[in-house]
């Protein structure tokens, strides 16, 4: 019997998966009492919470094409409220749930990602993330120590999402003094409570995307997480998973919190690896799966393709053709989106399933994006170097404000006297300059300058460094391969082509609503550069051992001898005769004659 | 299992019936000692020790143990899974997120819901003993901490570059046999198990564990001293060998092993025998108390779930309702709206203020050179100034 419970066939578990979720979603219709008879008070305790599912395919312009989904979970419930003690954990995840609470956190960001954004190529991300795993949190102002908060919270993270966040300690921890502010409701703003760390080696695989996908309500058996097959999702040139959480204003009133869990996964298949060459592309050619079904769970699941370069049929076919078409000012700009809506049967047609495909007929411009950033080190040798940095802003008439964020670990000593920001050849100084230097294996460097850059031209900052040397035992077990600085952030404010939206209650698609809007004339964007790899001067590890050998050779060698020449005496020692000799003197002994 | 140890307990029970009463409890006794293992819980404790891509065999050598022991029961949350470099989602990886052990491309071991404790940096000597012996810092999460207790059966399953008397991990330390007893001896002392099966595939493996002196330790090894583990095959697609020939044919072996089936330890002495492997395995059995004819397989590859069936009813309670306070908490409305905050306001910026610093007391530095100068002035012009100054 018990044996059995060990062979748990897929489809029953399936089944039974299934029946849960259904008696979980029929748990919620409950709200309306005449209808199942339950008392009022016990359902309003139960269903406070909504969940929302998109996909956002975007084609790009290099032929490879660009998929975001967005999971988001709304809880009407105060964690940080005193006295009460949430215990009911419907499709929010407990996991996140206690670490909130027992950590006292206001807001946590984490991300995961595998390879870099390649801006001039593919356009601007709808959410950014940085090369390897990063994480920003801001904690309850009620909190008195935050560093051991923020320690306890990286170990409790990475058991849960299995990846190696406890390297994240004081060496590379910084409270940004203007950047990162909080993107949920809140009035204070105190940076005390923020930190920012980011772990640049930081390898992304199916280790970290099993946990991730634990987290949602469906989990991956149903919904748009059935497309998640890690063995497609890794071959691709990008890929980001990321958590966030933040309170969120529960109604248009804006009057209370709510918070909100958004699990976001971008992911971008190249032309040449996923798409072998041809410029065609379809949910089962990206994913191997097509959809079946919309989560349950979920108050809505659509998914939007960007038909906005397409508007007559000339660029790309899209087929299923669906009849909704919807807009959005997103990034700045107002695309136009296909929509399907996954909770309609409709959307499926004939065969129970949606496979979308896309086929590309003509070639296309692509905008250049308003802002990009790249990085180097230049210089030559491992003693001394230069980090330029190259802020490039293609407005061709507005000028804009950024704001540049460099973290680098103690172990290049910056000479900031050496810092130069030019624009166009001509000096350009900063609105505001934060700089705390690094303490040796304590604190890294920071550095946070909001630098206006003017329109149609290139910004380079410069910086010269010295290489450290570390000791023996701070080396990686590989330590040739070279150290990972992580990347910059840039914040900027940018001019957008059409009207923002500045109604934050709205009801808009999820993409469109990540970064608040304060005004209608920009939007707020982040942009990360690329992360350097640099070589410190790396001693020959088998040293330690030569030395030894050498020296124990010398000492047995030389000083043995001359210690055996002091100390021993000499004697001669006759020489072993021949053997005719030796028989000619036994012969002799023999017959009593005197040896020879 | 546990149904045919049942029946089986079931069958000598009757057969002693017949014996006289003062005997029949005594043989009972003896009878359940004999077969069952005393354990209530199995642990599984697997690592890879080698670093770089050309040791992609080694990975693939854990996680084929890896994926046979979550396939007979082990559960997640029982496996400590510590792998040294990341072979799947490594840029050299023809096949992201894979990791193969039969050429061609047969098998992926490493699945769609892997979960791995430790990896890269993290798999160090000293976190491979401190997961075995239990010491670690108290913000380790659960699923990095090895939670046995003196009913657990675990598994210990090593692999890598090895020599006589050591284990390389990372290509910059070792680990020693010595060691490695230590820490055992340690865990018996500590009741962390209540019995323990050690396999090892490296060269000159069976060094290894030689220096065994806890009690209900079973040891495996690939190879004797002055041996070394050949691997078996390699792929072209991928470039690198895909796996070490005793975890080939362990793999092979413990692939038709079910959760019911009872193959016994000697079976899984004669994995490999010289033929195929080359190398001549060995094995420790000394220092277990069991015979290992009567080990079943899955008492270290498996799970156990003890289901006690009970006829009582439980009587559940009322949900708890809600206290009144909040409820009417929820109905009272905020006066203020609340609203997001700026995410760049640059004239706040600009007009920033310093951040207040906290005050810290002087350092031993700032006190000792002021009491030199102190020290210095008093000197030169006497004690009598000190009124003026104070």
């Amino acid at each position: 019997m018990a044996t059995r419970h060990l062979f748990i066939e897929l489809q029953t578990l399936n089944r039974r998966a299934k029946l849960k979720i259904i008696f979980a979603k029929f748990q919620c219709l409950c709200i309306i009492p005449a209808l199942v008879g339950v008392d009022k008070k016990t359902c309003i305790q139960f269903c406070l919470c909504t969940f929302q599912e998109e996909m956002v395919i975007r084609p790009l312009y290099s032929g490879d094409i660009y998929a975001s989904f967005q999971f988001r979970t709304q809880w009407d419930t105060d964690f940080l409220h005193d006295g009460k003690k949430v215990s009911h954990y419907r499709l929010f995840p407990k996991s996140l749930g206690q670490v909130l609470s027992k950590f006292s956190v206001r807001e946590l960001h984490i991300s995961f990602t595998q390879g870099y954004w390649r801006t001039m190529q593919w356009g601007q991300p709808f959410i950014p993330s940085p090369p390897g795993a990063e994480l920003w949190v801001w904690f309850h102002h009620t909190v008195t120590d935050v560093d051991g908060n923020w320690k306890e919270l990286t170990n409790v993270l990475s058991g849960i999402f299995c990846a190696s966040l406890n390297f994240i300690d004081s060496t590379n921890t910084v409270e940004p003094s203007a950047s990162f502010k909080p993107l949920g409701l809140g009035n204070a703003t105190d940076h005390r409570f923020l930190r920012y760390a980011t772990l640049p080696r930081e390898i992304v695989c199916t280790e970290n995307l099993t946990p991730w996908k634990k987290l949602l309500p469906c989990g991956s058996k149903a919904g748009l997480a059935v497309l998640m097959k890690s063995e497609k999702l890794f071959h691709s040139s990008f890929h980001s998973q990321a958590v966030h959480i933040r309170p969120v204003c529960k109604d248009w009133q804006c009057t209370s919190t709510a918070w909100e869990l958004r699990q976001t996964l971008n992911v971008v298949f190249d032309l040449y690896t996923s798409g072998q060459g041809k410029k065609e592309w379809s949910l089962f050619k990206m994913f191997s799966r097509t959809l079946t079904e919309a989560c349950p769970l979920a108050s809505s699941s659509k998914i939007y393709v960007d038909v906005t370069d397409n508007p007559g049929g000339e660029l790309f076919d899209l087929s299923p053709s669906s009849p909704l078409i919807s807009t959005a000012v997103v990034l700045g700009d107002r695309r136009t989106y296909s929509v399907y809506d996954l909770t309609k049967k409709e959307t499926f047609g004939q065969l129970r399933s949606l496979n979308l495909l896309l086929r590309w007929k003509g070639e296309n411009d692509m905008l250049r994006p308003p802002l990009h950033a790249e990085r180097y080190v230049s210089g030559f040798g491992l003693q001394k170097g230069e980090i330029h940095t190259c802020l490039y802003n293609s407005h061709p008439y507005r000028a804009y404000p950024v704001l540049l964020l460099d973290s680098l670990p103690w172990y290049l000593r910056l000479y900031v006297h050496t810092l130069t920001v030019t624009s166009k050849t001509r000096e350009n100084k900063p609105s505001y300059i934060h700089y705390q230097p690094s303490k040796d294996r304590l604190r890294p460097h920071l550095l946070e300058m909001l630098v206006q850059l003017p329109p149609h031209s290139v910004t380079e900052v410069t910086v010269q460094f010295e290489r450290a040397l570390l000791k023996w035992t701070e080396y990686t077990p590989d330590p040739n391969h070279g150290f990972y600085i992580g990347s910059s952030v840039i914040s900027a404010l940018v001019p957008s082509i059409v009207a923002m939206d500045t109604n934050s209650t709205r009801d808009r698609p999820l993409f469109s609503s990540f970064f608040p809007t304060k005004e209608e004339s920009s939007y707020f964007m982040r942009v990360y550069t690329e992360p350097l790899l640099v070589n410190l001067p790396t001693p020959d590890f088998s040293m330690p051992y030569n030395v030894i050998c050498l020296t124990c050779t010398v000492v047995a060698v030389g000083y043995g001898s001359f210690y055996n020449l002091l100390t021993r005496t000499f004697q001669v020692d006759e020489p072993s005769a021949p053997l005719a000799k030796r028989l000619a003197n036994i012969i002799r002994r023999l017959r009593g004659v005197p040896l020879l | 299992m546990a149904k045919f140890l049942f029946v089986t307990i079931c069958t000598v029970a009757n057969l002693f019936a017949f014996l006289p009463v003062i005997h029949g409890n005594n043989f009972e006794t003896k009878a359940t000692q004999f077969f069952s293992s005393g354990h209530t819980n199995n642990w599984a404790v697997l690592v890879c020790t080698s670093r770089f891509w050309f040791n992609y065999r080694h990975v693939a050598n854990v996680l084929s143990v890896y994926r046979s022991v979550k396939r007979l029961g082990i559960p997640d949350s029982h496996i400590v899974l510590m792998l040294a470099d990341d072979m799947a989602c490594n840029h050299r990886n023809p096949k992201p997120a894979t990791v193969f052990s039969h050429k061609n491309m047969e098998l992926n071991v490493y699945g769609d819901d892997v979960e791995v404790d430790y990896r890269g940096y993290e798999v160090t000597v000293e976190n491979f003993l401190r997961v075995l012996t239990g010491r670690l810092p108290p913000s380790t999460p659960r699923s990095k901490r090895l939670l046995s207790d003196d009913r657990s059966n675990i598994l210990i399953y090593l692999t890598g570059h090895g020599g006589n008397g050591f284990l390389k991990f990372q290509d910059s330390e070792e680990i020693s046999n010595v060691e490695l007893a230590d820490a055992f001896e340690q865990m018996w002392q500590k009741r962390r198990y209540n019995e323990l099966l050690f396999i090892i595939d490296t060269c000159q493996g069976a060094s290894m564990y030689e220096r065994f002196y806890s009690p209900n330790i079973m040891a495996l090894a690939s190879s004797q001293v002055g041996e070394d583990s050949l691997s078996h095959q390699p792929d072209l697609a991928i470039g690198v060998h895909l796996m070490d020939r005793y975890t080939f044919y362990l793999l092979e072996f413990l692939e038709d092993i079910h959760p019911a089936s009872q193959a016994n330890m000697n079976d899984l002495f004669k994995v490999c025998p010289k033929s195929q492997c080359v190398s001549t395995p060995g094995h420790r059995t000394d220092l277990f108390l069991r015979d290992p004819g009567s080990v079943l397989i899955t008492d270290f590859f498996g799970s156990v779930r003890k289901v006690e069936i009970t006829r009582e009813a439980i009587n559940l309670t009322n949900p708890t309702e809600l206290p009144q306070d909040l409820t009417s908490l929820r109905n009272e409305l905020k006066s203020e709206a609340l609203f997001y905050v700026d995410q760049l306001p640059v004239a706040d910026i600009i007009h920033q203020k310093p951040k207040q610093k906290d005050w810290h007391p002087p350092d031993g530095f700032i006190l000792g050179l002021w009491s030199l100068i102190l020290l210095v002035f008093f000197k030169t012009y006497g004690i009598k100034h000190l009124k003026h100054i104070f």
